[in-house]
């Protein structure tokens, strides 16, 4: 496992500006978040770097999720949430007035903690987000077989489902129906995979098999990945972001934060005193 | 359930009490039996009424009964002297084209509210369309006749420079609006059974409001739509007052919306005060009332099966 030990963690600061800069994939700029009456996020400035996978740990309730759906405005389905703050998402500003929310979700894939499969066949899954960005005048059906069996073999599910393409996605198990969730979003190319804690529905095997995946996604793609998972944290992440009670307490090299970590809350978590 | 009476005087003063029966105890089984009957008298009720229609039709069916006449011929004349002839022909296309036309008005207009209703609004409104659509649904049948007479009538007439107003078009149009509030509602009930995670997902890949809707909502929900509309072709089948007072009430095939028609059920109603009980005439409208049960009950199955089949999914 190649790791980028580069990152030099500053004690005291809520935010790391690495002296090296990395070209950054998401840079959130004092982002504060409410739902309705209650702070969820408080000013969180973090500059997540292209092509590594970033995890994102802390105990239940300190905002991991609310973070992720920020970054491609789903949390805007949510009556009453209110934001604050920038988030850059390859450099250009996501809650800038001009922006198309439809192309922002475009270069931004989203899996989440349950998987969903839509209720439509296994190939009408892949094909779903392909269908909905590519202009009529394109589309050409001809290319979609190459495209769902491209999509399926990088998730490593394709020798599973050729023969069952037809069959409707929700009936397979939980472990292909999260692989099929990430296959799907491969076809529009994103920029951004977002993972809120994708194998804690699954039993070991299925995490195994999914982290695996993640990580020959790694490279292609920034991936920024909830988890309550300490062992899948330190195996399968390059840096880590540490939060607790919605602020970022710290982000630094995975390796390093396991090891050691500059703050105490961090210490204190990892070493399971919050539980 | 009877305890050993014996035992009990003789062990009076035994403090292990374990046949003790409290009045609890009677309350949790009278309410279990209450329950019960409760439970099946709506089986027994159906199993009765079709007994007691079969029964009262069944001499005419097993006497006087031509199958082929009963289906096939378009000339229901029971009161003739010459010869009493009792086919159904005409009062069936009747029915079928008024709820066909019926369907044809409803369902764009409920599955038209449903999907407002279920993807566009929420919170307060949604709750005022909801309760208004109930309040369409329980407008008794006579007031929907009594529009179509005294109202689309004239305006059919104006309209279309038809001598008549009574007719398909009329009766189609009335069965159609008084179907549409229930099939809306049941429409939207299958709507919101969608789990929020099938349009979240949709909706997280960049999909329009109407992309997750046509692509995502609707295939997942078309079972229970496909039973909301089968019910209101039940509906259509089994209303009775309503058709009886916008139809026009003559028998005719029809060949254009604008002519009249009598309905089965409406037949029914109009005659059977005035037939001799178990004169064959008498037979023959329970004969009706049969081949209207066995309809409507395959109908409902139907929807019911289809519904059901969307919630085990
Ligand atoms: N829709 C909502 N309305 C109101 N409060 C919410 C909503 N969603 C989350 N919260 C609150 O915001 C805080 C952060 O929630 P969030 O789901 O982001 O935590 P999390 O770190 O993902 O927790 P977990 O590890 O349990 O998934 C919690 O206190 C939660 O109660
Ligand atoms: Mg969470």
């Amino acid at each position: 496992m190649l790791r980028d030990g580069s990152v030099k963690a500053m004690p005291g600061l809520n935010h790391h500006t690495n002296a090296r800069s990395a070209p950054v994939a998401i840079r959130t700029r004092d982002l504060n978040l409410w739902y309705g009456q209650f702070q969820a996020l408080f000013d969180v400035n973090l500059n997540i770097k292209r092509g590594i996978i970033t995890a994102l740990i802390g105990p239940s309730g300190c905002g991991k999720t609310t973070l992720l759906r920020s970054v491609n405005r789903i949390n805007e389905r949510i009556d009453g949430v209110r934001t604050t703050g920038t988030i850059e998402v390859m450099d250009e500003d996501i809650y800038a007035s001009g922006v198309e929310l439809l192309q922002v979700r475009k270069q931004i894939g989203m899996v989440f903690q349950r998987p969903n499969p839509l209720p439509i066949s296994i190939r009408d899954n892949v094909l779903f987000g392909y269908r909905i960005h590519t202009p009529k005048e394109t589309l050409r059906h001809s290319d979609e077989d190459a495209i769902v069996e491209q999509a399926l073999r990088q998730v490593l599910l394709w020798d599973e489902v050729k023969d069952s393409l037809h069959k409707k996605a929700t009936g397979l198990s939980l472990e292909k129906q999260q692989k099929l969730c990430i296959a799907r979003l491969l076809p529009v190319k994103p920029e951004v995979l977002l993972m809120d804690e994708p194998c804690s529905a699954l039993d070991p095997k299925g995490t195994e098999a999914v982290e695996e995946l993640i990580w020959e996604l790694r490279g292609d793609y920034s991936i920024l990945i909830v988890t309550h998972n300490m062992a899948q944290a330190r195996r399968a992440s390059d840096e880590c972001i540490f939060m607790l009670l919605g602020k970022v307490i710290e982000h630094t090299a995975t390796d390093k934060m396991f090891v050691t970590p500059d703050r105490p809350e961090t210490a204190d978590y990892i070493e399971g005193r919050y539980g | 359930m009877p305890a050993n009476p014996a035992r009990q005087t003789t062990e009076v003063l035994s403090n292990t009490d374990f046949d003790h029966r409290d009045l609890d105890w009677y309350i949790d089984r009278g309410v279990q039996i209450l329950v019960f009957l409760g439970g099946i008298s709506a089986i027994v009720f159906i199993l009765g009424i079709f007994i007691f229609i079969t029964k009262e039709g069944l001499g005419f069916i097993l006497e006087d009964f031509s199958f082929r006449e009963f289906l096939f011929s378009p000339t229901w004349r029971p009161t003739s002297e010459l010869k009493e002839t009792y086919g159904i022909l005409a009062l069936v296309a009747g029915t079928a084209s008024v709820t066909g036309l019926a369907m044809l008005v409803a369902i764009p207009f409920s599955l038209g509210t449903a999907i407002f209703i279920a993807e566009f609004v929420d919170g307060k409104t949604r709750e005022y369309l909801k309760v208004t659509v109930e309040l369409l649904a329980a407008i008794p049948s006579v007031v929907w006749g009594f529009i179509g007479l005294s109202i689309m009538n004239p305006l059919i007439i104006d309209v279309f420079d038809v001598p008549v107003g009574l007719n398909v078009l009329n009766a189609g149009i009335i069965l159609g609006l008084m179907a549409a509030p229930i099939m809306t509602s049941i429409a939207e009930d299958a709507l919101k059974a969608v789990p929020d995670r099938y349009r979240e997902a949709a909706e997280a890949m960049g999909a329009t409001h109407w992309q997750v809707i046509y692509k995502v909502v609707l295939p997942a929900a078309k079972n229970g739509l496909l039973g909301a509309v089968l019910l209101g072709v039940g509906r259509g089948f089994g209303e009775t007052m309503a058709v009886l007072m916008a139809t026009g009430h003559s028998i005719n095939i029809p060949t254009s919306v604008f002519d009249s028609v009598r309905a089965l059920t409406a037949t029914i109603a109009a005659e059977l005060g005035e037939t001799a009980v178990g004169s064959p005439h008498y037979q023959a409208l329970f004969t009706i009332g049969v081949f209207l049960f066995v309809i409507t009950f395959c109908i409902n199955l139907t929807a019911d099966l289809i519904v059901r089949g969307i919630r085990k999914e």
